[in-house]
């Protein structure tokens, strides 16, 4: 039984007497605890279809079945960590968490009850310490993280990741790349993530979900990585099977779907 | 505020590729001096008359320049000497109260700054209220927009005639007149506020499924508040212009019915005194929004 469905998914913008096919006939199914990247070169329409899932844009054709359920507006049940990290700027660290747990557990949880919860996200993320700076007190992978404790604490059924490391250095991409795979091995997770990233996507996923180029973009192909978890960065490098499917997505990517400019 | 003392035994030594002395990056502890307190006062005291001076040299100047020019005989305005002997009683005894309109300078300032508050509130809350709307919902600002730019053109006191028909009594006419002039610039920044709401925080709202009235307290006033408090800072200026002006006509007590009066008997040295109160005041009122919107609108600045 699949947990979270992508049935038929078709997109197409219209703007005046223009319309645009996005995304056509997106089939997807995904497995609770699973983590599934979607990649594909920019403009392929692989954002849109994150917001199709976080019901942020709805389909034109098709749907998306959680649970065996559709679903078609925003919820908590599929919390976004977004790219550039969207943390409110007039609250402290913690309180930006708290508004969502405020809201999901507001029936379920006692006050005492939601306040140990938040701290516990932010310890999960590390960033408990600075649970009463603002968001612009903190360095840029510290707000990520904070995102990414915001999205959690709202124990959503489908985390979706919508080129959550997009932003940093290379450094603090690793770093918290690390701390996302400790947290989905922790808390098992089902998570979507949306990268233009090689190495990350092979690093963290159970499958690849590799995007055509747009207009019209639709899945090409999907990769198992059938590496072991706990998964280490340093290992995997010379991994046979690391290097074998980071061979494949270099080759989907920019051999058979090469990056054309739109003229 | 202390940090460790770093020792230099564990730095890298860096041969420089031009000379062949080897040279250690030496670190020195990080331990700021605390300056004397007698120090800080003097950097303080500096820093004060570095801006307090100028002004007083300009404005010593100028009052100079007044008195050499008003001091012959038969002049038409009178020195600022002249203005302060003349105005003695009502500088020093703010307070007296003789019946009427016969009044000390702070009740006089008094009634205008409650007018001022009455209708300025009323404005800020109502047009918060339609800027939000307005920004919100594109029928509305469609609707609504084109008749704003129109009203808002009408200067206030064109409003006053009308506003004594409707309420046929000077005190509730000139809190509207008040009303009706600070509104427009308060919806208008808030309409631009709400409308630059980034689409993030709207996301984040619908993830989390904010109820509207949620969305309201919790997103868009304080994402929208460095707008507001612009619009609410040049409402508090316009109300305060209005104010003067809409009293001249409708007497009672008020500066501006004061300043009217002093004319009216010929005391020009007290519409001077009157006009340097009303600038004091307008000045304060300004900087007092503009501190309420820093306190308000602090980290709402995107980072």
């Amino acid at each position: 039984m699949a947990y979270l469905k992508l049935d038929h998914v078709d997109k197409t913008f219209t703007r005046g007497a223009a319309t645009t096919e996005v995304l056509k006939d997106i089939n997807l199914t995904i497995e609770k605890g699973e983590y599934v990247s979607i990649i594909g070169h920019s403009g392929c329409g692989k954002s849109t279809m994150l917001n199709i899932v976080a019901g942020l844009t709805t389909a034109t054709t098709g749907g998306v079945l959680l649970e065996e359920r559709e679903v078609n507006s925003p919820g908590p049940d599929r919390a976004v960590v977004f790219q550039n990290h969207s943390l409110l700027p007039w609250l402290t660290v913690y309180e930006n968490v708290r508004l969502g747990v405020d809201k999901v557990f507001s029936r379920s949880k006692t006050r005492a009850e939601r306040d140990a919860w938040t701290l516990h996200n932010l310890n999960l993320v590390q960033m408990a310490h600075a649970k009463d700076k603002r968001p612009s007190e903190i360095s840029g992978g510290m707000k990520q993280r904070v995102g990414i404790a915001r999205a959690l604490a709202m124990e959503p059924k489908v985390l979706l990741l919508d080129e959550p490391f997009g932003a940093l250095d290379a450094l603090t991409r690793a770093h918290l790349q690390d701390s996302v795979m400790a947290l989905h091995q922790k808390l098992g997770n089902t998570i979507l993530m949306i990268t233009h990233d090689v190495d990350e996507a092979v690093l963290l996923s159970d499958r690849i979900v590799m995007m055509t180029n747009g207009p019209s973009a639709h899945i090409g192909e999907v990769l198992e990585v059938a590496l072991p978890r706990p998964r280490k960065r340093l290992e995997l490098a010379t991994n046979p099977t690391y290097v074998k499917c980071r061979q494949r997505v270099l080759e989907f990517l920019y051999e058979r779907h090469r990056f054309v400019e739109a003229a | 505020m202390s940090m460790p003392a770093l020792t230099n035994d564990s730095a890298p030594k860096i041969v420089s590729p031009l000379s062949a002395p080897v040279v250690s990056a030496s670190i020195v502890s990080m331990n700021p001096r605390q300056p004397p307190r007698a120090e800080r006062y003097v950097k303080l005291a500096r820093e004060a008359a570095v801006r307090i001076v100028p002004p007083l040299i300009v404005l010593a100047l100028f009052l100079l320049i007044w008195e050499l020019l008003c001091r012959r005989s038969g002049s038409a305005l009178p020195p600022p000497s002249r203005v302060f002997n003349d105005t003695r009683d009502l500088i020093f005894d703010p307070f007296f109260d003789n019946g009427g309109i016969d009044k000390g300078l702070f009740w006089h300032i008094s009634a205008s700054l409650q007018r001022v508050a009455l209708g300025y509130s009323l404005a800020a809350i109502v047009g918060v209220a339609l800027g939000t709307l307005v920004g919100q919902s594109v029928w509305a600002m469609r609707g609504l927009d084109p008749i704003f730019q129109v009203l808002r053109t009408i200067p206030p006191l064109a409003w006053l005639p009308l506003s004594l028909a409707a309420f046929r009594d000077g005190q509730p006419s000139a809190i509207f007149v008040i009303f009706i002039t600070s509104i427009w610039p308060i919806i208008i920044n808030t309409a631009v506020g709400i409308r630059n709401i980034p689409q993030d925080y709207r996301n984040v709202a619908a993830v989390v499924q904010l109820n509207p009235l949620e969305f309201f307290a919790k997103i868009m006033i304080p994402a929208a508040a460095p707008y507001i408090f612009t619009g609410l800072r040049i409402g508090i200026g316009l109300s305060w212009l209005a104010i003067v002006a809409a009293e001249m006509l409708i007497g009672g007590v008020g500066i501006g019915f004061f300043i009217w009066d002093a004319w009216n008997s010929s005391h020009i040295s007290e519409i001077i005194l009157a006009l340097l109160y009303v600038g004091i005041i307008g000045f304060v009122l300004d900087r007092l929004i503009a501190v309420v919107g820093k306190v308000v609108t602090r980290g709402t600045a995107p980072n």
